[in-house]
């Protein structure tokens, strides 16, 4: 029974944090980016544990202010406390296809599929899905996003950086 | 070989903390100076998109500093923003090398910098700095061994804007090969110091840190001959000084005074 209940606090948690949206991007909740990672319930404290995206990225403090005042919010929660944590990593398989939906409709192509490290990698343009893009710079507004263009309907668009994987020494 | 787990047990051995905390302000340091110098650049870039490129490296670079800084801060050394604003030039830990100004002029009126010497700068510190995280990625503090992994799936993209840049001057007129060349041949003055892991440089090692100089040192050398063609003849050294030791020149207390002129007016305003 306790198990049921804590469950359920778990999901009322989770529909909370999703209201979070990235500050960089409006309408794409840090859930579906995959950056929460674990909500543990003790009594009336949650704690909640998120990967960033990028590690220099100057919107994490936001983002862990937004998430404990949301969390704070719900009635039975004393306090929240968020935490980033590089025990594990991010992907771009942790974005769920809400995600991925929500930041093309915000002119953001997800980070492509099958990137094979050290290659050069294009995605296919967020608008009208024509694959005939290019990259223009694999540096954009923000530490995770790039610059592409779209030959097929001439418009500029951005994409996720796909991560580099490291598996040395493992 | 012992393997720590959080910085509370790191605390309890004295000599392993030393080690330690040395190691995260070389870390830190650099990649601090690193940016500042590389946020001089900002809006004179050579063209737009290498502007937009060059402050989005920087940027998530100064976010790397951050990140040991941080460390330290959890290992009882002061808050983050007092390390990085607040530590007089002899006790910064950074190469001397990377804090030599851009060129002649400043900022603000005239600045004669020069983009030679920012990518051979820049080129060569992408590289050293990566053969020293993967050495860190299996490092006996866990903390530090997670933040280098998260760091390179990012360092990556800033190591291959480099080299692209090197690459292609070095292919092309030869006023740009002279002047790669000219400017790879001062930082051999200056790399031995890069290199050097400072006064706890075996205990560094022997707590399994990070690898010694010597292996640091040959995977370099390694890495940036696919790059760098012809290597310099000349041995490398240090002219500037011992940054690992705290000596530092006159760039630094410039690039100091600069950067901490806002901390300084009010040390006690909340950001």
């Amino acid at each position: 029974m306790d198990k049921m209940i804590e469950r359920q606090k778990q999901e009322e948690l989770y529909t909370v944090i999703k209201t979070v949206d990235d500050p960089e991007l409006p309408s794409v909740s840090v859930v579906d980016l995959g950056m929460v990672r674990e909500v543990n319930v003790h009594e009336n404290h949650v704690s909640v544990s998120m990967v960033p995206t990028f590690a220099g990225c100057p919107a994490l403090d936001f983002i862990e202010l937004k998430v404990k005042k949301a969390v704070e919010d719900v009635d039975w929660v004393d306090e929240c406390t968020v935490h980033f944590s590089f025990q594990h990593q991010w992907s771009t398989d942790s974005i769920t296809e809400e995600g991925k939906y929500q930041l093309k409709k915000h002119g953001v192509a997800p980070p492509p599929e099958n990137y094979i490290p050290g290659e050069e990698w294009t995605v296919d343009c967020p608008f009208c899905g024509s694959s005939y893009t290019s990259m223009e710079n694999v540096f954009g507004p923000t530490a995770c996003r790039s610059i592409l263009y779209c030959t097929a309907c001439s418009n500029p668009f951005e994409a996720m950086k796909p991560v580099i994987k490291y598996s040395i020494n493992h | 070989m012992n393997v720590i787990e959080t910085t509370k047990q790191a605390k309890q051995d004295s000599s392993y903390l030393k080690a330690l905390t040395e190691l995260l302000y070389q870390l830190a340091d650099d990649d601090f100076i690193i940016s500042y110098r590389g946020s001089e650049w900002l809006g004179l870039a050579p063209h737009i998109e290498e502007d937009v490129a060059y402050s989005s490296i920087t940027q998530n670079t100064m976010g790397h500093a951050f990140l040991y800084y941080q460390l330290l801060e959890e290992l009882g050394e002061g808050a983050a923003d007092v390390l990085a604003h607040d530590r007089p030039p002899y006790e910064r830990r950074n190469a001397a090398y990377f804090e030599k100004k851009n060129g002649d002029g400043s900022y603000k009126e005239e600045p004669y910098y020069d983009w030679a010497l920012t990518v051979v700068r820049q080129f060569i510190y992408e590289t050293f700095k990566q053969v020293k995280l993967k050495a860190i990625t299996s490092s006996s503090f866990k903390p530090l061994a997670a933040t280098a992994e998260k760091v390179l799936t990012e360092q990556t993209y800033h190591l291959a804007h480099w080299k692209l840049w090197i690459e292609q001057l070095q292919d092309s007129t030869k006023e740009a090969k002279t002047r790669i060349q000219t400017r790879v041949e001062e930082a051999w003055q200056e790399c031995e110091d890069v290199l050097s892991l400072g006064a706890e440089a075996e205990n560094m090692e022997q707590f399994g840190l990070i690898s010694g100089e010597s292996f640091l040192k040959k995977q370099w050398l390694q890495e940036v001959a696919k790059a760098i063609k012809p290597l310099p003849e000349s041995m490398l050294d240090k002219q500037s000084g011992s940054g690992r030791l705290g000596e530092h020149t006159r760039d630094l207390n410039q690039a100091l005074e600069t950067l901490s002129e806002v901390y300084e007016s009010d040390k006690s305003a909340v950001w």
